[in-house]
Parts: structure tokens; C-alpha cells; sequence
């Protein structure tokens, strides 16, 4: 009734996280396909953030084991995580509004020249890279050389998206990537994300919006108060079941 | 293509002329107008204002306040605010004058200097980063504890410091810029490469601009914070060299206007207090502006106890005005 037989990139067992009283995640235990979408759906509160981060780096789960392409992983910092080839667009965006767009894609991973430890930023090469990673892109960017803070809110998700989708990473993870989105921001982003999954990166997908979910994803994990209740796959499954599944209206 | 509308680039006469009208533009160089506004009022009110050796006794007085200004520029792009750097300066010159009466040479008592303000810079940083405390609190403590150091270390007494090397470099220099004005060029050319040209400037701006962003793409905002509070400790021991080598002794004096000019011209020079945005050379236009200021007031007679006052309403005028930046 749940996975298939694809490998795993991500392996998630078990893992439990509180902050003080408040069980985040408890025995939450999903895995996500290499290549396929994978969504993680669930209530406000229902830990979806949380777990987010375990994988990224940011939290470190109390007890369980993530696995990465195999292997146990025990991630310091985001830095360990992104070093590994997982990319977060985070819920909150992210992106420092006071730098540019090259700047902000290139962020803790500038490109420098020079010799040994003196080195300069390269910012010439950082700035056709950047154009060539934001041409590539459905969604209209503005010149690489503006502020961020000028973004609607539309382009500053796809510069989130094109960074999280450069650096050859292998895993990106996307907490709601529409959610302050306009009608055609959001089509366009679901597009970047479909490229994403053809260009070979695995997406985990946190969405509040079913017909997104059965729109786009592969797999859907279904969340309720910090534990993992169900999986199912997309095409076997409907909004109703799903929205049942989040409730506690229906079990497994 | 166009649904998500990039935002046209306006550069031809009209939307300069716009430009010039909105107030955010005077906001944003309201340093730079200010110090020539200044320069033409006391060139029309005193001959000896635009004279060469003026100008040039100008940049010697200023060459403190812009060392200590970079540290200051450092720290609030960040997002933080040293309060320490004049006293932390006080406590370089005492440790000079310690290293000097006991023998030490001019070398090795410069180096004393800076070693003793870097101490308190990476103490700073530290409790900062990693006591999780408020910047404005540690600060406002090392800066006790730094004047506190500097009266216990000298006895509360003046240390004089007659060495001809220094007065030498005091007095001379290239053209009309003194050697401590070419130290204080050099300490901010350095500042401005380091702050856009490295790895390290942006990850500053990061940190000082969204801390949870920076943090999300790995960078160490803790580490950030205690280079940059170090960086100030040890321009602090510089200016504590500057300072010896212009009054000639060792004095453990508060300097609190040093300090309420350091983060004046940090704010004259349009860095936002909440971090992230600004540059080095604004605040240095804003520390040649109070320098300025306080020059023309003296050609003029002006009691010297005006000049805080005149510093005050500047500086209030200014923040006045970046409020209404971009
Ligand atoms: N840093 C934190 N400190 C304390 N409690 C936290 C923290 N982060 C999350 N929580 C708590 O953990 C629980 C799960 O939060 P989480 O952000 O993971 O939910 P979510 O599923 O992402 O919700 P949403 O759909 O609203 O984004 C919530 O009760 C929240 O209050
Ligand atoms: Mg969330």
C-alpha cells in the first residue's frame, strides 16, 4: 500500500524531535523515491517544517535515523547538508533581501580566484553564471543585478528555486514553495518543478494545496500532530482520501 | 514571458530629474551634501577654511575617527553596535605607554596596543556569538570594563611619550595628507575590498541583513559576528597608536566623544542600523563631516562646547532623513 520499488534517496526512521513539551515529530519514519516528487502533506502544526529541517541540517532529531542515498547521516549545520547535495527553499524565503540576485545564488558558495588563502570574489563569472541559471528558468527574473527586496514575490520563489536546483543537488526540498503565490506565479512555479523532477532532481514537496499534490507529485506522506500516518501513491489515491487521512477521519 | 513584469530600468533625464526631487535621494547622500554644504558656508565665513594647510589638518583629525568609524561600519553591518571602541581604544593607548615606560620599543609598544584592544574586541565577539547576550549589553560592559582597565593599569595617571620617530610621523606625510590620514586611507581602502570584494563582506552583509537566511545557506553567523567585533577591537588599537602619536602621551582619558562619533558618522554615512545595507566610504564622508564641522566652529570662535551640540542636531537631522531611504 505505500512505497515502491524505486531506490530511496531519502530514508527517514523513526526519528522523534521535541522542543521542550511540544512533540514536534514523533517515530516519524517515510522515505522519499530518487527522481519522483514526493509530497508531505498535513495540517498546520503537524510538523512538516520540522522534519524539513532535520534533513536539511538545521535540527538535529532527538532519536531515529535519516539516511541519504544509503547512509546514515548525521548533518552539524545546513552547510553539511548542501555539502551532501540537499537544497531547502524554505518556508520563510530564505533569500537576504539587501543583496542581489547573483548574490543571493550564489550565497556560501561565491566563486573566488587568487592565490592560496588570499582570494577575491570572482563576481564577473558569478554574474554570467548567474544570468545562465536564471535564463534557464520559466519564470521572468529580473537582471541578476538588482536587489532581491525589488522581487515580487513570484521571482524571488523562482531565485529560491534556481538556487536550490544549481549546485548540482541532488535533493530539493521545497516547504511550500505557492503558498503566497498569485494564480499564474503559482503555474509557473509548478512548472519549474515538473523541470526539476525531469531534470533528474528529487523534490520533496510540503503543500497545503491537494490539487497540487495530485497534480504533481509522485508519492504523497501524509502528517497528523508530529507522527507520519499514511503513505500512498499519487495515482491510487484522491483529495477526499487525503484530506480524510489529515483529519483522523480515517486511519492508514 | 512577461507575466511575473521585470521592473524597467529608468536612467534617461527624466527619471534623474525625478530622482534629484525625491527626498529618499537626498537621503541617501545626505553625507556627502552635508560635507559640501558645510565646506561652502565656512569657505564664505572664514578665509583660512579652504587653505591647503587647513585641509590638510582637517585630514590629520580625522584620521582617527575613521579609523575607528571601519570597526564601527564592520559591527553595525552586521547588524550589531560596538560601544566598547573608545574605551577600548583607551585601554591600547595605556598599554602602549605601559610598554614604552618599561623599555619596550616603539614596535613592541604598538604591537602592545593592539594586542590589548584585540582582547577586548574578541571578548566582545565572543559573549556576543556565543553568550547569545544583546550586543548593546556587552558592549555597553566591556566598555566599563575597558575604562575601568585603563584607569587600574595607569594609576589614573598620564604616561608622556617624547619619542621623535613619532612626532615625526605625525607631522609629516605626502602633499597635503598627513602619515596618519594615509593610514586611515589605507585602513579603509582595505575595509572596502575586504567588504565587497570577499567571501567574508558577504557573508557579513548576509548575517547582518537576514540572520536566519545566512544561517540557511550554512554560513556561520557566529563566527561572522566574533571577526567582526575583533576587526574593531584591532582598528581600536590602531587609532590607540594614532592617538598616542598626536598627543604625545599615554593618557587614560574616557574619549567618549570618539564614540559618539564613530556611530554618528556610521549613521551620517547611510548604514542601516539594522545591518545589511551600507558601505564604508559614506561613513567615512560622515566622520570628515563632523571633523569638518568641528574645524569651522573653531575658525570661527565658537566655544568649544557648542561642538556637541552642533554634532547632536547633525547627526539627529541625519537619521531624520535616512528614515526616508529606499
Ligand atoms: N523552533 C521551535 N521551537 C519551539 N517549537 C517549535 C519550533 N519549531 C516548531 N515548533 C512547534 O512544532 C510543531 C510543528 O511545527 P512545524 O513548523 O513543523 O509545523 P508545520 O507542519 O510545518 O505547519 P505549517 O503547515 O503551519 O507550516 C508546532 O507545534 C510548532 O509550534
Ligand atoms: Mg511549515
Amino acid at each position: 500500500m505505500t512505497t515502491t520499488a524505486t531506490t530511496s534517496i531519502v530514508d527517514v526512521q523513526d526519528v522523534s524531535l521535541a522542543f521542550g513539551s511540544v512533540k514536534a515529530l514523533q517515530d516519524v519514519s517515510l522515505t522519499l523515491a530518487a527522481g519522483e516528487i514526493t509530497a508531505l502533506v498535513g495540517d498546520n502544526g503537524a510538523g512538516k517544517s520540522t522534519l524539513v529541517r532535520c534533513i536539511s541540517g538545521i535540527h538535529k532529531p532527538q532519536s531515529g535515523t535519516i539516511s541519504f542515498e544509503g547512509k546514515p547521516v548525521h548533518f552539524r549545520s545546513p552547510e553539511d547538508a548542501r555539502e551532501a547535495g540537499i537544497e531547502t527553499v524554505h518556508q520563510n524565503l530564505a533569500l537576504v533581501d539587501d543583496l542581489t540576485v547573483w548574490q543571493n545564488l550564489f550565497l556560501n558558495r561565491e566563486i573566488t580566484r587568487g592565490i592560496g588563502p588570499i582570494r577575491f570574489l570572482d563576481r564577473k563569472a558569478m554574474k554570467e553564471a548567474a544570468d545562465r541559471m536564471v535564463s534557464n528558468l520559466a519564470v521572468n527574473v529580473p537582471a541578476v543585478k538588482s536587489k532581491v527586496r525589488r522581487l515580487s514575490g513570484g521571482q524571488r520563489q523562482a531565485v529560491s528555486i534556481c538556487r536550490a536546483a544549481g549546485f548540482s543537488s541532488k535533493l530539493v526540498i521545497m516547504d511550500e514553495p505557492t503558498a503566497a503565490l498569485g494564480v499564474q506565479e503559482t503555474a509557473k512555479v509548478e512548472a519549474l518543478i515538473l523541470k526539476l523532477r525531469d531534470d533528474g532532481h528529487s523534490v520533496l514537496l510540503i503543500s497545503h494545496n491537494f490539487s497540487q499534490v495530485m497534480r504533481l507529485s509522485d508519492q504523497v506522506w501524509v502528517m497528523r500532530a508530529g507522527r507520519c500516518v499514511a503513505g500512498r501513491r499519487t495515482i491510487e489515491t484522491t483529495g477526499d482520501e487525503i484530506v480524510s487521512l489529515i483529519t483522523g477521519s480515517r486511519e492508514k | 514571458m512577461n507575466s511575473l513584469g521585470s521592473p524597467r530600468p529608468r536612467k534617461d533625464a527624466a527619471g534623474w530629474q525625478q530622482d534629484v526631487k525625491s527626498i529618499g535621494w537626498w537621503a541617501e547622500h545626505a553625507a556627502i551634501i552635508g560635507l559640501i554644504g558645510l565646506s561652502i558656508v565656512f569657505t564664505s565665513l572664514s578665509p583660512v577654511f579652504l587653505t591647503a594647510g587647513n585641509i590638510q589638518s582637517i585630514l590629520v583629525a580625522a584620521s582617527i575617527l575613521i579609523v575607528l568609524t571601519v570597526g564601527q561600519s564592520f559591527v553595525i553591518l552586521s547588524d550589531g553596535i560596538d560601544l566598547s571602541v573608545a574605551a577600548t581604544m583607551t585601554l591600547g593607548v595605556i598599554a602602549f605607554g605601559m610598554a614604552y615606560a618599561q623599555g619596550a620599543g616603539l614596535l613592541v609598544s604598538m604591537l602592545a596596543a593592539i594586542a590589548a584592544s584585540s582582547v577586548i574586541g574578541i571578548l566582545n565577539g565572543v559573549l556576543v556569538a556565543k553568550g547569545r547576550i544583546t550586543d548593546f549589553i556587552v558592549t555597553l560592559g566591556t566598555l566599563s570594563v575597558a575604562s575601568g582597565l585603563a584607569l587600574v593599569l595607569s594609576d589614573g595617571k598620564p604616561i608622556s611619550i617624547t619619542s621623535i620617530e613619532l612626532i615625526n610621523f605625525s607631522t609629516h606625510g605626502v602633499l597635503i595628507f598627513g602619515n596618519p590620514f594615509i593610514v586611515a586611507a589605507a585602513v579603509a581602502i582595505i575595509a572596502h575590498v575586504v567588504l565587497f570584494r570577499t567571501r567574508f563582506g558577504t557573508h557579513l552583509f548576509a548575517t547582518g541583513g537576514s540572520k536566519e537566511a545566512a544561517q540557511a545557506t550554512g554560513i556561520s553567523t557566529a563566527r561572522i559576528k566574533i571577526a567582526v567585533y575583533t576587526i574593531s577591537g584591532v582598528l581600536a588599537g590602531v587609532a590607540a597608536i594614532l592617538l598616542v602619536a598626536r598627543v604625545g602621551a599615554s593618557e587614560p582619558a574616557a574619549n567618549t566623544t570618539f564614540l559618539l562619533n564613530s556611530v554618528a558618522a556610521v549613521v551620517l554615512g547611510g548604514v542601516s542600523l539594522t545591518g545589511g545595507r551600507g558601505s564604508i566610504f559614506g561613513p567615512i564622508v560622515g566622520a570628515l563631516l563632523l571633523t569638518v564641522l568641528t574645524n569651522g566652529l573653531t575658525l570661527m570662535n565658537v566655544s568649544q562646547f557648542y561642538q556637541p551640540l552642533a554634532v547632536g542636531v547633525v547627526v539627529i537631522l541625519a537619521a531624520l532623513l535616512s528614515r526616508f531611504q529606499k
